[in-house]
């Protein structure tokens, strides 16, 4: 399995509400290709990594404490993804970077902190043997 | 809870419009004219949601289009339809 570090979380985009009432192109974002011509499906199975579990509950728990509303939110930080970065990155990585642009764009968590954070990870991970 | 604007059969328009936000219309249903299908449940607005504007619930439809108005050329079948559930507040009655 390919393993991206989360620093690549920490390359947010501002956020845009202000221009919530302006009308976009007519194609909104890299996952809007409905009808599009497309490859062949991946059909191959998977395990999920332990880290994806995780990512997983931390969704479910922001959602339960009400610091993301709904899923439409997370689902929003997706598509403000990079056209690479959508492509790119898998489903979990997807959600991680999704949840990191939300929760610094609300100021639920400052960018400071979790940069502390990731080092402090880091750190532990090296310490292991585990990097 | 408000009554439903639409009723099952009645022709309805998906508006033509493009939020900088998720929104649960994809570009190819925007503008098309199709049936209701039937009148299925409530969920919280996306574009609210994501605003931060609580979690006001719309009622959502779910329109029946031929695929052959959506695709040109289309080369399924002649009687093939989509069917893609739509949030009241993207809907107009079409003539």
């Amino acid at each position: 399995m390919k393993y991206r570090t989360i620093s690549t979380v920490l390359q947010i985009a501002k956020p845009r509400y202000a221009m919530f009432n302006q009308d976009m192109s007519d194609s909104w974002g890299p996952h809007d290709i409905g009808g599009q011509m497309a490859g062949p499906v991946d059909l191959s199975e998977h395990d999920i990594a332990h880290w994806e579990w995780q990512v997983d509950a931390m969704v479910r728990l922001a959602l339960g404490k009400g610091l993301i509303s709904d899923f439409a939110e997370l689902r929003d930080g997706i598509e403000q993804l990079s056209p690479e970065d959508y492509d790119n990155l898998s489903y979990y990585e997807r959600w991680a970077k999704s949840l990191a642009y939300t929760l610094l764009s609300r100021g639920s968590i400052s960018e400071q902190a979790l940069n502390d954070k990731v080092a402090e990870i880091r750190e532990r991970q090296e310490a292991a043997g585990l990097r | 809870m408000n009554e439903p604007l639409f009723s099952v059969g009645q022709r309805v328009r998906i508006a033509d419009r493009t939020p900088p936000v998720h929104h649960r219309v994809p570009s190819y249903a925007k503008g098309q004219i199709g049936i209701v299908e039937r009148v299925c449940g409530m969920h919280a607005e996306p574009e609210k949601c994501i605003r931060g504007d609580g979690k006001p619930f719309q009622r959502i439809y779910r329109v029946r289009i031929p695929q052959s108005t959506l695709w040109e050329p289309y080369k399924g079948t002649d009687g093939d339809k989509l069917e893609i559930e739509i949030f009241e507040h993207w809907l107009e009655a079409a003539e």
